[in-house]
């Protein structure tokens, strides 16, 4: 029997792997009707110990398309979370009723706890300020499908990239391609943790630099990569005042940018993209959200083994 | 001068040149209050070159001891493998690639620091500069 395979972090796949989920992902977009049926009488568990919009109901969609169905929670008050169930007692359970699981939590490595104790996949989506690897997968898809490569970039990060989860899955899964270079946009406060420089960036010789001022970036980037500073992640609320209106993308800084530069954000905005710059052809973060359905529907083939 | 004489040992471990008061600590993380057989510990003994020592002897099948813990603890402990009462090998020290509760992981957003009966384990990720991180959030351990 195959070992049961987890995503956890990105680099829980091989680029191989990785590509060929991201194959899936364009052919389901182009025969979505072939998929239609592929995982009937299959459930996905989405169990959300953290509020979310788009992760879940894009996993929920995702499965949905594929003609399965969907159990789950939306937030840990409304689970057994709020009577004291551990984390490894609720995925005992839920193995006994679900297929697969997408889990959010607020705190870094529960998935991982869930994976030691699940008879099923588990599927991290999101894990506090640690990893986020379908947004990742998300990302990529968008940046193949829209750019035709996922080498030879210059990707700009911006905001908050020390609790950013999805900044972190997104350079531990790019770095493997080549000629990537990442300028890292952010306030002092909010730098990349030390275990993204040193183990991934530097262990990889991966050029970077560390800037404070977005335009001093915009001119050389071919992906900019926008994040909310998350309010959920301070302690204190003053900090947080402090630093969320730090970076607001705006037209006079999208002049300075290259034609063909790509804006992608993992959503939800709420100031550092000014609504201005929706309607510019290069704002691609409405776009992110239909390619992440594709690419969770690739994911749910890919880790119940179901070929179509 | 006084000597303290402890028993010589047939099989077993001597655990020499610990420093001075760690004694107790390296006995808990061995769990050798779990091992029933004979075990000496000798504090603040007199040492040329540490001024004074720690030293704990083993009395066990030298088979049943896993010693990795103390290349995390202290790589200068020295370590003599016991058998027929002589010396028989000194046992090098390396750091372990994983570390189960000895130390905990104090990022409040890990999921050790809510979930209850969770074994700590900590990776070496870096050997060069023995760098261990929590297996669950990567954050770093940093010994004080």
């Amino acid at each position: 029997m195959k070992p049961i395979k987890h995503l956890l972090s990105p680099l829980d796949l091989s680029v191989a792997e990785l590509d060929q989920i991201l194959d899936l992902a364009a052919d389901i977009e182009q025969h979505p009707d072939k998929y239609a049926e592929a995982c009937k009488g299959k459930k996905i568990a989405t169990l959300f110990y953290e509020p979310s919009t788009r992760t879940r109901l894009s996993f929920e969609t995702a499965m949905l398309n594929l003609g399965g169905s969907v159990i789950g929670f939306s937030s840990a008050a409304s689970s057994s979370a709020s009577k004291g169930e551990s984390v490894s007692d609720t995925i005992r359970m839920v193995s006994c009723y679900a297929d697969i699981r997408a889990m959010r939590h607020p705190k870094e490595g529960a998935p991982m706890v869930a994976s030691q104790k699940s008879s099923i996949p588990v599927i991290n989506a999101g894990d506090g300020g640690h990893q986020h690897p379908t947004q990742t997968l998300t990302d990529l898809h968008t940046i193949r499908s829209l750019k035709g490569r996922l080498g030879n970039l210059t990707i700009g990060l911006c905001g908050d990239l020390k609790f950013g989860r999805t900044v972190h899955s997104l350079i531990n899964a790019l770095v493997r391609y080549e000629n990537i270079s990442f300028v890292l946009i952010s306030p002092d406060e909010l730098r990349i943790p030390d275990y993204i420089r040193e183990d991934v960036l530097e262990a990889n010789n991966v050029p970077f630099q560390e800037v404070e001022r977005l335009e001093d970036a915009m001119a050389e980037l071919d992906i900019l990569y926008m994040t909310r500073v998350q309010k959920e992640r301070f302690f204190n609320e003053e900090d947080y005042v402090r630093m969320k209106d730090f970076y607001i993308l705006d037209k006079k800084k999208m002049e300075l940018a290259k034609e063909d530069m790509l804006v992608l954000h993992p959503l939800p905005r709420v100031n550092e993209i000014s609504t201005e710059v929706d309607d510019d052809p290069r704002a691609a973060y409405f776009q992110q959200v239909q390619y992440g359905v594709y690419a969770r529907m690739a994911l749910i083939l890919t880790l119940l083994d179901i070929q179509v | 001068m006084n000597m303290l004489n402890v028993g010589k040992i047939y099989e077993g471990f001597v655990l020499d040149r610990i420093q001075a008061g760690r004694s107790m600590e390296i006995y808990h993380h061995l769990k050798l209050h779990k091992l029933d057989c004979c075990v000496a510990i000798i504090k603040n003994a007199r040492s040329e070159a540490m001024g004074k020592k720690d030293i704990i002897k083993i009395e066990c099948p030298i088979d049943v001891m896993d010693l990795d813990i103390l290349g995390f603890i202290d790589h200068n402990i020295t370590v003599n493998i016991i058998k027929d009462g002589e010396i028989a090998e000194k046992k090098e020290l390396h750091l372990p690639e994983r570390i189960s509760n000895v130390i905990k992981c104090k990022n409040p957003r890990c999921i050790t620091s809510i979930e209850q009966e969770l074994d700590h384990v900590f990776i070496l990720t870096d050997k060069e500069n023995e760098i261990y991180r929590c297996q669950y959030c990567e954050e770093k351990y940093k010994k004080k």
